[in-house]
């Protein structure tokens, strides 16, 4: 009897796969698929000429705008990230140490809510918290600490990180969350039997075993950070603009779809960098645990 | 509980405060007679929300929001649905890249997707509208339903199915009568979301909208303006109490169906 | 039970790919007989058993359920009903409307089938409990809802995959009871399949014993135990104990053998089994049961003594086994070895201490010879 080449099993499955796989191809690879090849022609006036060139990249590797702004978007990725992850592991090791189990899930509520409401009026009201007459400053002043409003905190990157920090909390606490949670409690009892003090059982036990989850909450911090959108046009008012507000204005603003893509392609690649380089130190970082 | 026990919870609490700083001051500044969002606060009045009520704008944003959150939330559940049942019931080739690419939208920077989508539509002459925002939000709405719908349906016994086809249903009937049922919570957890997502999302549908207001636009349009402000801050709060009603009735369901079927209640929904 | 045939397998082969899970299985069940498929994991039972339910194809061969092929029919449409090892109760409806899921498409009104449930609940000793909710039931109850759900339907097989294993050790041979009980009772056809010997052993009429998608022996439990057909099935089912042994001679199915601390002697070709490939030479087992242990001067009325010294004493209670050295096992090969034997304690014998110099009691009527 001939086998068939695929059996019952794979064609169930790809039968099933098949509606939301056809979907991400149109609304998704056709669309990333046609700023790839705008990204190697050339701008016309107000039209794509089909002629195909590499300047764009040119462009995008040597402008120094195009460099300054790239590197401002790194750097603020980077440090929201930072922050957003050594502020978040305190709270995810509270949670899961030394919160009673049946409390958990109220935490795990209460640290989700402010998520749930809108991006942008939260991103408007630490506009609101930090600006000149904002509610740091009218208490400050009020209280009698500081004469003159502080302008550190003002319309400016600290200000974006800030705001992005407070805004992706919730994504760095829960990975770490549920890598902690997963830790062996007889391991710490462990490790302590073993004559170690709390700080190295954490050192040595508790924080190498939360590894994947503070690695997975990087990620997930960080690349929608760095291709983020309104917190620079909100906070910043334009005038400190990350790559996203770049890619905008090339496609739309200026018209000039190959330099656009090419910029996109550019972000693309550095989110997939950036990514590949965390995934790599994970994977690194579980073998030698091994 | 020792010193250190104290610190981290006097930590947490100083980290709540961080979290919902922006969340206490909307109310504060919804019923605050003031024009101007600063303090000190001036009395106390409900004239922004009778504004908010009244502004025709706003409402077509609303309706235009819903009508897309609706109908995204649905069809992205539908295809996360395919996409989950395929992924942890059958093996096919290629499954781990194909799952990939569909999962992709959660990791790409939603510019890039809104621009991308926007270029070809604008260069296919599709007129932009409510259809293209739904299609967009679809897409990104699709992996985190697929993500909660992955777990309900991993979460299931495989010999529930085959018990219900060997006891004489058809392979749709025991689908129908056993599993789906048994994954219910889990399709409403993913509408719930992917209806959030959706009514939050603002890159997509500022891009893809065309001349038709959503809320995340009309709120964005609205910023602008200083004397709008305080209608927005209502609208926030609105939008603030509606979303905790939401999520704790979303909670509820999950804990009520988990209890059904034996579960522990654990986590949180997400 | 009768000779007539309910399950018929025609060199059965199943393939996972390049893997091959079944290698051509030949196999008739009886109609009425409690059969069981016995055999480590992965050795292809499963796989079989889910052959014969509908839930796998065949890659090549033929399956026949009452003389009837059953190659492409469905499990749905097959007269064929399975307990699951993880009892697939469904945890959403009720005992009743679990143990009524089958009789949807039946045309029976629904009084009639609310009688049809309270008599099958009764049958597995559930009567009265069919309003309770299905994830509330304790494993056992899991296991008579699922027996009730499948011989509601009165099918013509009832399949059994690894049944008891999840339950512990007091209620599994209350069940064990309970199933050969139930059989009898209904009279159907019930093929178990299950990797713990003495389980198969306690249940079945006839075991089939499977390695690596083969079945290597077909028997009823007592020609099982007592004569195992190879050295593997001799190891995986019970204790034995093995001495090497050298042919002498073989004359009209008599094979004349030295066998290490017990001496010549002559077996039949009723005693003469296979050996592991990886055997270095012909070997003899016996069963810790079948030597008697002799306490100081008593009599016995078995062909043959041999004298041992008491290396280990291992106390159960109601058992006692005994670690012997025989004279002269290490004669043939120079290695020193130890056999058990088990003596069942009882009032007036005391159990012998270490060291003791002893006799054993044997008939040559109890060997097998693997060559």
């Amino acid at each position: 009897m001939a086998r068939p080449r695929l059996d019952s099993e794979a064609r169930a499955g790809l039968s099933l796969i098949a509606p939301p796989f056809l979907y991400a191809l149109v609304i998704l690879a056709a669309p990333l698929m046609t700023i790839l090849a705008y990204s190697f022609l050339t701008d016309g006036y107000l039209e794509v000429l089909p002629e195909g060139t590499l300047q764009n990249y040119g462009q995008v590797l040597t402008d120094p705008i195009v460099r300054a702004v790239m590197l401002r978007s790194l750097i603020v990725a980077a440090v929201v990230t930072f922050a957003t992850v050594v502020t978040a592991f305190p709270i995810a090791y509270y949670v899961s140490f030394m919160v009673r189990p049946e409390r958990k899930a109220m935490w795990l509520f209460l640290i989700t809510i402010p998520f749930w409401t809108s991006y942008l009026i939260r991103v408007f009201l630490w506009k609101v918290i930090l600006g000149y007459n904002g509610v740091v400053n009218s208490s400050l002043t009020g209280l009698g600490i500081i004469d003159e409003p502080l302008t550190f905190i003002l319309y400016n990157v600290n200000a974006i990180v800030i705001t992005l920090a407070h805004a992706y909390a919730p994504f760095a606490i829960l990975p770490i969350f549920v890598a902690l949670e997963k830790i062996d409690r007889s391991l710490l009892e462990a490790g302590r039997d073993l004559g170690e003090s709390r700080l190295m059982t954490f050192w040595r036990v508790t924080l190498p075993l939360a590894m994947p989850g503070v690695i997975a909450a990087t990620l997930i911090v960080f690349i929608p950070t760095i291709g983020d959108y309104v917190t620079p046009e909100v906070i910043g008012g334009g005038k400190i603009p990350m790559i996203a507000n770049m890619i905008q204005v090339q496609m739309l603003a200026l018209d000039n779809r190959p330099l656009g893509s090419a910029l996109a392609v550019t972000a693309m690649v550095i989110v997939a960098l950036v990514s590949a380089l965390f995934l790599f130190l994970n994977r690194r970082f579980l073998k030698v645990r091994q | 509980m020792n010193r250190q026990g104290w610190g981290l919870q006097a930590y947490a609490i100083f980290y709540l405060l961080f979290l919902y700083a922006p969340i206490i001051l909307l109310p504060l500044f919804a019923f605050n007679s003031g024009t101007i969002i600063a303090f000190p606060l001036q009395g106390i009045t409900t004239d922004w929300f009778a504004q908010m009520w009244a502004d025709a704008t706003l409402r077509r944003a609303l309706t235009n929001s819903l009508m897309i959150a609706v109908s995204a939330s649905i069809l992205s559940t539908c295809f996360g649905i395919f996409a989950a049942r395929a992924s942890t019931r059958f093996g096919f080739p290629g499954k781990g890249g194909i799952m990939a690419f569909i999962m992709l939208p959660m990791v790409l920077p939603e510019i890039i997707v809104a621009m991308s989508l926007l270029v070809v539509l604008l260069g296919m002459g599709v007129q932009l509208s409510l259809l293209t925002v739904i299609a967009g939000h679809t897409l990104i709405c699709m992996p985190y339903a697929i993500a909660v719908l992955s777990t309900a349906f991993s979460s299931l016994d495989r010999s529930l199915e085959e018990a219900a086809y060997d006891l004489g249903e058809t392979k749709w009937g025991a689908f129908r009568l056993v599993t789906l049922p048994l994954v219910m919570p889990g399709i409403i957890s993913a509408l719930l979301i992917s209806f959030t997502i959706s009514l939050d999302e603002f890159i997509i549908a500022f891009f893809l909208a065309g001349n038709e207001p959503t809320l995340p636009t009309y709120i964005f349009s609205q910023l602008r303006f200083p004397r709008a402000i305080p209608v927005i801050m209502a609208l926030g709060t609105v939008l603030v109490v509606l979303s905790i009603v939401l999520l704790a009735l979303g909670e509820y369901f999950r804990r009520r169906g988990n209890a059904r079927i034996g579960g522990k209640p654990t986590g949180g929904l997400l | 039970m009768t000779d007539k045939p309910m399950i018929q397998c025609h060199g059965v082969h199943k393939y996972y790919g390049d893997y091959h899970a079944l290698r051509g299985i030949d196999l008739t069940i009886r109609s009425g007989e409690f059969f069981s498929l016995l055999g480590p994991s992965g050795c292809g039972k499963t796989t079989l058993l889910r052959t014969i339910a509908g839930f796998e194809d065949i890659s090549d061969g033929a399956i026949l359920i009452d003389q009837k092929r059953m190659d492409e029919v469905p499990a749905n449409k097959r007269p064929t009903n399975m307990v699951f090892q993880s009892y697939a109760i469904f945890p959403h409806l009720t005992v009743a409307e679990n143990v009524a899921f089958g009789l949807r498409r039946d045309p029976r009104g629904k009084a009639e089938k609310a009688a049809a449930v309270d008599e099958a609940l009764a049958m597995v000793g559930l009567a009265g409990y069919g309003a309770r909710s299905a994830h509330a039931l304790s494993g056992g109850q899991r296991q008579r809802v699922a027996l009730a759900r499948a011989l509601i339907l009165k099918p013509k097989v009832l399949l059994l995959d690894e049944p008891l294993s999840a339950l512990d050790r007091k209620m599994r041979e209350q069940m064990q009871v309970e199933l050969i009980k139930l059989q009898r009772q209904v009279g159907i056809t019930f093929v178990l399949v299950t990797h713990d010997q003495e389980e198969a052993l306690v249940m079945s009429d006839r075991i089939a014993v499977m390695f690596e998608g083969e079945i290597a022996q077909l028997d009823g439990p007592e020609a099982l135990y007592a004569r195992p057909a190879t050295r593997r099935v001799a190891d995986f089912i019970g204790v034995m104990n093995f001495l090497p042994a050298q042919v002498i001679s073989e004359a009209g199915g008599i094979v004349t053998a030295e066998v290490a601390g017990l001496g010549r002697v002559d077996l039949p070709a009723t005693q003469i089994s296979r050996a592991n490939p990886e055997d270095e030479g012909p070997m003899v087992g016996f069963r810790p049961e079948t030597m008697t242990l002799l306490g100081p001067g008593a009599t016995h009325s078995q062909p043959r003594e041999t004298n041992a010294t008491i290396d280990e004493v291992v106390y159960y209670g109601d058992m006692t086994y005994y670690d012997l050295r025989l004279d002269g096992a290490a004669r043939l090969d120079g290695k020193a070895r130890t056999v058990r034997i088990s003596m069942r304690n009882v009032f007036g014998r005391d159990v012998q201490e270490v060291g003791t110099r002893t006799r054993l009691a044997w008939s040559p009527g109890s060997l097998v010879l693997f060559r």
